[in-house]
């Protein structure tokens, strides 16, 4: 089977950060039967973890990565090695071989087990979808608090005034925030606009990933060939696919309070 | 580069987020476009040879263009080669959208880029870190304010 692995190790050697790297000793399957000794021996190799891939160097300074372990279905777990700092990345496929990896300390062993048993596409989008539910929620009680009457209103919304998570409304924008001024013009995928997927050095906020009709267990994905994901629209907030969609629907909210506020304001000033 | 082909294999035998037959062409001499199934699963783009079980290639769809070159037909190229084209010619112009879109989203790269947005805008809103219930605040991975490309 063919793989882009020029771009691969591009992807590999790039300057976009890593999520963990460092060295570990690999240990080795002995192919030649002319082996002198009979334990095992290890190499060591600098490693880069990038999302869900390994990748391993033969120097810290090498261009180019000798070997690149796919860690999508792994499970990650301390191993009963004669070595100390031993961990093994395993497959569920019986027939796999696992990767034998040995760390510096204790310190190094617990922080790669970590980070590698977190390294997962489907963990990432488990994470991602759980917050974007939290996000609704958090939309939602603020649209409740608009609805209450008048006077529970009023003092709702000073404390909504007063509460820290509504100041940034207000606020210089920060690096992240930045993104506003650049998304209603570039965040939206329709309308035939080639939204480029490589940033070219900006930061460039994403289009929310789809809302997935899907049961929270299966987590890698819908069977059904050329299904497009589910669109639901929810009564608070609109169907997520268009990211500058959900920016102007937020935007009206604050239209809405802002405007509501300042005719207070007139009416409490004769 | 060695690699863990077995896995990736494996990985092309899941389920997938999409997949369909679509007339494709690989960026060589030709360039001739030929019927295949296509199959994204997480961040990989497998491909068959319709009647075939195991793939003919992947791939990895980190740091790449999503292009849509006509009304249906996309294609993905990669930062360092950008001349360098897989072309797809979809039946319809939405199944072309669909497809676009599907893949625009399919990197990891994408999925953190809107973990951290959606951290960032769920602790402006609360005044809390989502994540602190997890214990994985501290994760390099999921760093707010992080500059990654």
């Amino acid at each position: 089977m063919k793989l882009n692995e020029r771009s691969v190790a591009h992807y590999a050697t790039c300057d976009s950060p890593a999520d963990h790297a460092g060295f570990l000793r690999k240990r080795v399957e002995r192919h030649h039967h002319h082996a002198h000794h009979h334990g095992t021996s290890y190499q060591r190799r600098w490693f880069v973890l990038k999302g869900n891939l390994l990748f391993y160097f033969e120097e810290r300074d090498s261009r180019e990565p000798v070997g690149l372990v796919v860690l999508e279905g792994c499970t990650v777990e301390l191993c009963e090695a004669a070595e100390e700092f031993a961990f093994a990345i395993r497959f569920d496929d019986a027939g796999a071989k696992a990767y034998v990896l040995v760390a510096d300390g204790q310190a190094a062993m617990e922080a790669w087990v970590k980070a590698l048993s977190r390294a997962s596409f489907d963990y990432m989008r488990l994470v991602v979808r759980e917050l974007e539910k939290q996000l609704e929620e958090a939309c939602k009680s603020l649209a409740a608090c608009r609805k209450s009457p008048w006077r529970s209103s009023s003092s709702g919304r000073k404390r909504h005034l007063s509460n820290p998570a509504l100041q940034p409304l207000q606020e210089k924008p920060t690096t992240l925030e930045n993104g506003y001024s650049t998304w209603s013009s570039g965040g939206c995928v329709a309308g035939g606009a080639t939204c480029t997927d490589h940033d070219g050095g900006q930061p460039k906020p994403p289009p929310l990933p789809p809302r997935r009709r899907l049961a929270a267990s299966s987590a890698t994905g819908s069977p059904a060939p050329g299904l497009s994901p589910a669109m639901l629209e929810s009564p608070v907030s609109p169907e997520t696919i268009c990211f500058s969609k959900l920016h102007n629907w937020y935007g009206q909210e604050i239209a809405v309070l802002r405007r509501e506020w300042q005719e207070r304001q007139k009416r409490g000033h004769p | 580069m060695r690699y863990n082909e077995r896995e990736l294999l494996s990985l092309a035998r899941q389920p997938a987020e999409k997949a369909a037959e679509i007339r494709m062409s690989v960026p060589k001499k030709g360039n001739v476009l030929k019927k295949r199934l296509v199959k994204l699963v997480v961040n990989f783009l497998f491909y068959f040879r319709t009647d075939e079980a195991e793939p003919i290639g992947a791939l990895l769809l980190e740091h790449c263009k999503i292009t849509k070159e006509e009304e249906n037909v996309f294609s993905i190229s990669f930062i360092e080669e950008p001349e360098r084209k897989y072309c797809f010619e979809c039946a319809t112009k939405e199944q072309c959208q669909e497809w676009v879109e599907a893949l625009r989203r399919a990197s990891y790269e994408f999925l953190r880029r809107s973990l951290i947005f959606y951290r960032n805008e769920i602790q402006k809103m609360t005044g809390k870190d989502p994540l602190e219930q997890y214990g994985i605040s501290e994760e390099a991975r999921f760093q707010l304010g992080a500059h990654r490309q």
